[in-house]
Formats: structure tokens, C-alpha cells, sequence
């Protein structure tokens, strides 16, 4: 197991876009190894002879007839946004300025 | 009044079809219920607020002669995991406070078509990551049965409601257990659906491959009856099932008036009751080993022996899916928006926003699972785990080769104090051994009361499995032996239920 060290909770909680603060970060390296450790328990059974399973029934592709239907208008895919100008979301500035 | 709020929906539905009560009468009694009962339980996040104005549109259009679908005028209250378009959702998160979506889940379309009345949105576990609802991102809900305990999750919101008589029936979604777990802990009777048997458009996701919606109630019948309202293919989910459903409820029927179980192939799962299993739980298990020995069923013990790595597999899989399925909380959308100070940048603006707005326990497993999908490590863990899962299923496939269902109790214990499990995540997780290889599997699973504990006079629940596809079996089983019950106890744990201040 790597370590779950503090450094590598934060790149985690980066990854996940999660800006945890330095207290949640204390904490969950106390508790994610005993975690990752009790998880880890899969690989005593999972040997090279057994085939994963992604889903639990098995289904094929699934096709539609390419025809028009009623999606949702522009207002309504917006009403619920925390900020748009009538006709698209907005954000602040993708790009910092080191970028 | 209280006659109205004690009916069982088949009953409700029946007096509604012959006049002899009226669907505004009986969701205005549900809605005094819920008057006088919400301040200790909890249940709700939210009321509709046109609950009496659909039960009348449905009282006239049945008076101007109209031939409606059984469960019309019924009212019902839905897990806060399914969209409305009328209430307000948020999956118990304060990410979503607020949020109203433009579209209803396919589940709630169709209870609108069969003229059933919503009552509100239940509470439940943030995102449905929690075996007691204490991790509602608002309050926790309070176990009918005991306020000082919880009534499960994550839909512990949904069970305690139908178990205090606010509704007859409710719709609840089952991950690992969240609908099973929390009807053994309240008395009520839940049903998970074989996987991809009902719509999961519309229903905010959290692992992919294990969630699955399906019926709360008080007895076997009713949870059929509402099943039958739900299932079916949905164009619009692409996991769901096309082959067309047996009726629950003929099942539900044929089940109750059977004379005897006999024939019927009953496995015991070995792995599912010794260990960890409270003797008090084990008490009435073996009392109802013996009642359908006794009734003429042939119950035999069989091994599912990958199931003690069931646990570690499901809390890889939920993580990893949970991680990839919650991006969407990134404050562009919908939902909460959190800027800091200065001249942020839109992901400065996402991290600082999911911190603020996802509880501890979606945050850890948020981390866990995007570490067990991270480059290097994938196959140890997430791989591995889908491997545990192929394992599980080919036990499942060996016992009902050679059972027609397979039983267990529903939990290893009955209801525990709130706050008991909230500082250590293992022991919370530990709890759902019971219900998670079902979720694992696709198959379906049923919890219904087999009696009170002698320890603390909660209820205890019998989980019963079948292969995929035959959800009616379940149906016509738990009927049979929700009976046998009752003649036994000359009443349903459900009607034990104590008077909630």
C-alpha cells in the first residue's frame, strides 16, 4: 500500500477538485489507511483467471432512430444555473495567470 | 382519522375504486399525519404543495366516470434521489440546496400516469452515501420505533415514513442495501429489483452499476402493486431491461393464498448467519427456518463463499463510480456556487465550492475512489474488485442451481443508537454485509418483518434472493411467508408500530 501520507491526500482531493482544508486533510490520513488496508482484502481472490465484471447483466450497444426529439430549452437548462447570461453558463476565468 | 393513515395502499385502493372514500379525504389525512408527527421523525426534506390538488383531479376525473389505474388517488412520498419537477431536489446535499430540475425521473412520470398523489421528498443520506441517514446534508430522521435510534439509510427518510403512517407507500433507491436495510430496521417491507428492471433516468446517480429504484410499504402485496407501477423499459436509460415483467401483484396474490410452501427450495446462506449476526437477530431467523420447514419447504444450507470479500469489493466499485458520477457538482450548472476572495479561476471555484458544499463522508469516499482509479493502482484495486464481483456472481449462479430462493436476515443487528457508527466509517460499512452481494450480483432482494428482537423490541428482517429476473418469485414467496407470519403472531410487525409523538 502507498503511503497516505498528507501530501498525497492533497494531490487526491486536487485530482478530485476538492479544496480540503489542512484539518480534513489531518483526518483523513488518519483514517484512509485502515480503509485502503481493509479494501486491498480483494486481491487475495482476484487471480489472473478470473474475468472482471463491469456490469451485472450483460447488455448489448444501445441504438436509436436518428430523429429529432424535445430536448430541454436554452431557459431551462439555465434556470437552475448559479449564473448565466441568458443564453450560456458563467464562469470566471478559466486560465490563471501563470498559465 | 386514523383508520385512513392505518389502511394498506391494496386496501385504500379498493375503497377508492368502489366511493367509499375519496383521495382528497385520504392525502388530507396523510398530510395532518405528517403534521403531527414530522417534528420528532424527520422524514421529509420537502412537501409538495399541489398534493391536494392532484388528489382531487383524480376524485373528479374517477366521478365523471373515468376507468383509472389501481394505485390512482394514492398518495406516496418519494426518496429526494429522484427528480421532480414540482418539488425541490438535492439528494440530501447542500451542493443541490434549492434545486428545482427541469424533468422528472422516468419512476415519477409514470407514478404521475397512474394518478398516484406525491406527498413529498424524503430524507436520506447525502447522495446516498450512509447506512443511518445521519449524513443528510439537512438533519438526521428519527426510527419510528425509538426516537434515540436510526431507521437506516440511506433511505431511512422513505421507511420511517411509511412505517409511521405518514404514507402508504414510498419509492426508495438501493445501492448496497438502502432500501432493504432501512425497511428491516423500521418494519416495513423493500424491494431491490433486478438491476435495470426500473428506470434510472432522473435518478441522481451514485454507483452506475449497483443502483436500482424500487417500492417501501407495509406489506408484501403493496410494494408489488407499486413495482408494478414502475418497472418496465425506459428508452431513456441505457441499462434498462427491455424484456417485459410478470405482474408483481398476481404474484403478491397467487403467494397469499397458497396452502403451504411446499416444494419450494429454501437456501440458507451459510456466510450470511453466523459471524457478526446478533443473537437476537438469529433467534427469529431460526424461528422462521423452522416455520417454513414446517410449513412443507425443503431448506437446505448453501455456501456463497466469496461473500466475506463482498464489502471490500463494493467499497471500491461505489467509490470509484461515486467519484466519476459526482464531477458533476461543479458549481457551473446547477446547484451551489462558492468564489473566494480575489481572482479566482473556475477551478479554484469548483474545489472551493465542493468542499463547502459535500458532507465528510462523500468527500472520503470521493478521495478513496478517485485513488482507486488512479493510474498505477487501477488494477489492483478497482480491477481486482470487479473480479470479486464475477466471484459473487458465480456463487450466486452455483446456489440457485440448486434452491429456488436463498434467505438471510436482512441486517446482522437490529437498529442502532444514532451517533453509534458516525466516527468509524468501517463499522458503518461493515454493516451492509448482508445486503451488498445483491447489488453485486444484479439480482433481486426483498426484506420483510419476521418478528421483534427479545433483546430491545425492534423489528428484525428477512432478506429474501432471488436469480435474476424472477422478482415475482419474491413476491410470491414473501407473500406466502408474510402470512405465515401474521397467522403465527396474529398480527404484521407493521401494525405493532408505537404512537409517534
Amino acid at each position: 500500500m502507498p503511503d497516505m501520507t498528507p501530501e498525497a491526500i492533497r494531490h487526491l482531493a486536487s485530482l478530485s477538485r476538492i479544496a480540503l482544508s489542512d484539518e480534513e486533510i489531518t483526518r483523513l490520513s488518519g483514517e484512509l489507511p485502515a480503509i485502503v488496508s481493509a479494501v486491498e482484502a480483494v486481491q487475495k481472490v482476484a487471480g489472473d483467471d478470473v474475468v472482471p465484471t463491469s456490469h451485472p447483466i450483460p447488455l448489448g450497444n444501445v441504438f436509436r432512430d436518428d430523429v429529432v426529439g424535445t430536448p430541454l430549452t436554452t431557459e431551462q437548462a439555465l434556470e437552475g444555473a448559479p449564473d448565466h447570461d441568458g443564453s450560456r453558463f458563467r464562469v470566471s476565468a478559466i486560465l490563471g495567470e501563470e498559465q | 382519522m386514523s383508520d385512513l393513515i392505518s389502511m394498506r395502499a391494496s386496501a385504500a385502493s379498493k375503497a377508492l375504486q368502489d366511493g367509499s372514500i375519496s383521495s382528497v379525504e385520504l392525502t388530507q389525512a396523510h398530510l395532518d399525519r405528517m403534521d403531527a408527527t414530522e417534528g420528532s421523525l424527520g422524514a421529509f426534506l420537502a412537501r409538495s404543495s399541489s398534493a391536494l390538488d392532484a388528489a382531487a383531479a383524480i376524485d373528479q376525473r374517477r366521478a365523471a366516470g373515468e376507468s383509472l389505474p389501481t394505485l390512482a388517488g394514492v398518495p406516496i412520498a418519494i426518496k429526494d434521489v429522484l427528480c421532480t419537477t414540482d418539488m425541490v431536489t438535492t439528494a440530501g446535499s447542500r451542493i443541490l440546496e434549492g434545486w428545482t430540475p427541469p424533468y422528472d425521473a422516468t419512476v415519477v412520470s409514470k407514478l404521475r400516469e397512474a394518478g398516484m398523489v406525491a406527498l413529498g421528498k424524503t430524507n436520506m443520506d447525502e447522495f446516498a452515501m450512509g447506512s443511518s441517514t445521519e449524513r443528510s446534508g439537512y438533519h438526521p430522521t428519527h426510527n419510528p420505533w425509538d426516537p434515540s435510534v436510526a431507521p437506516g439509510g440511506s433511505g431511512g427518510g422513505s421507511a420511517a415514513a411509511v412505517a409511521a403512517q405518514q404514507a402508504p407507500l414510498a419509492i426508495g433507491s438501493d445501492t448496497g442495501g438502502s432500501i432493504r436495510q432501512p425497511a428491516s430496521f423500521t418494519g416495513t417491507v423493500g424491494v431491490k429489483p433486478t438491476y435495470g428492471g426500473v428506470s434510472r433516468y432522473g435518478v441522481i446517480a451514485l454507483a452506475s452499476s449497483l443502483d436500482q429504484v424500487g417500492p417501501v410499504s407495509r406489506t408484501v402485496l403493496d410494494s408489488a402493486l407499486l413495482h408494478d407501477v414502475i418497472a418496465g423499459h425506459d428508452p431513456r436509460d441505457a441499462t434498462s431491461i427491455p424484456t417485459p415483467w410478470a405482474s408483481m401483484a398476481a404474484a403478491a396474490e397467487r403467494g397469499s393464498s397458497a396452502e403451504s410452501l411446499s416444494g419450494v427450495r429454501v437456501g440458507v446462506v451459510s456466510e450470511l448467519v453466523g459471524e457478526g449476526i446478533s443473537a437476537a437477530v438469529r433467534q427469529r431467523f431460526d424461528e422462521a427456518v423452522e416455520l417454513l420447514t414446517a410449513q412443507g419447504a425443503e431448506v437446505i444450507e448453501v455456501n456463497l463463499p466469496h461473500c466475506e470479500y463482498a464489502v471490500a469489493a463494493y467499497y471500491l466499485i461505489l467509490p470509484a463510480e461515486a467519484s466519476s458520477n459526482l464531477a458533476k457538482f461543479d458549481s457551473v450548472r446547477f446547484g451551489l456556487r462558492v468564489t473566494p476572495e480575489g481572482n479566482p479561476t473556475v477551478e479554484e471555484v469548483m474545489s472551493a465550492t465542493r468542499d463547502a458544499g459535500f458532507g465528510d463522508e462523500v468527500k472520503r469516499r470521493i478521495i478513496l475512489g478517485t485513488y482507486a482509479l488512479s493510474a498505477g493502482y487501477y488494477d489492483a484495486y478497482y480491477g481486482s474488485a470487479q473480479k470479486v464481483r464475477t466471484l459473487i456472481q458465480q456463487d450466486f449462479a452455483q446456489a440457485f442451481e440448486k434452491v429456488d430462493v436463498l434467505i438471510s436476515p436482512s441486517t446482522p443487528t437490529t437498529a442502532f443508537p444514532l451517533g453509534a457508527k458516525m466516527d468509524d466509517p468501517l463499522a458503518m460499512w461493515a454493516g451492509d454485509v448482508t445486503t451488498i452481494p445483491v447489488n453485486l450480483a444484479g439480482i433481486p432482494g426483498m426484506s420483510l418483518p419476521m418478528g421483534l428482537s427479545a433483546e430491545d423490541g425492534l423489528p428484525v428482517g428477512l432478506q429474501l434472493m432471488a436469480p435474476a429476473y424472477q422478482d415475482a418469485r419474491l413476491y410470491e414467496l414473501g407473500a406466502t411467508i408474510e402470512r405465515l407470519f401474521e397467522e403465527r403472531d396474529g398480527y404484521l410487525v407493521s401494525e405493532r408500530v408505537p404512537e409517534v409523538k
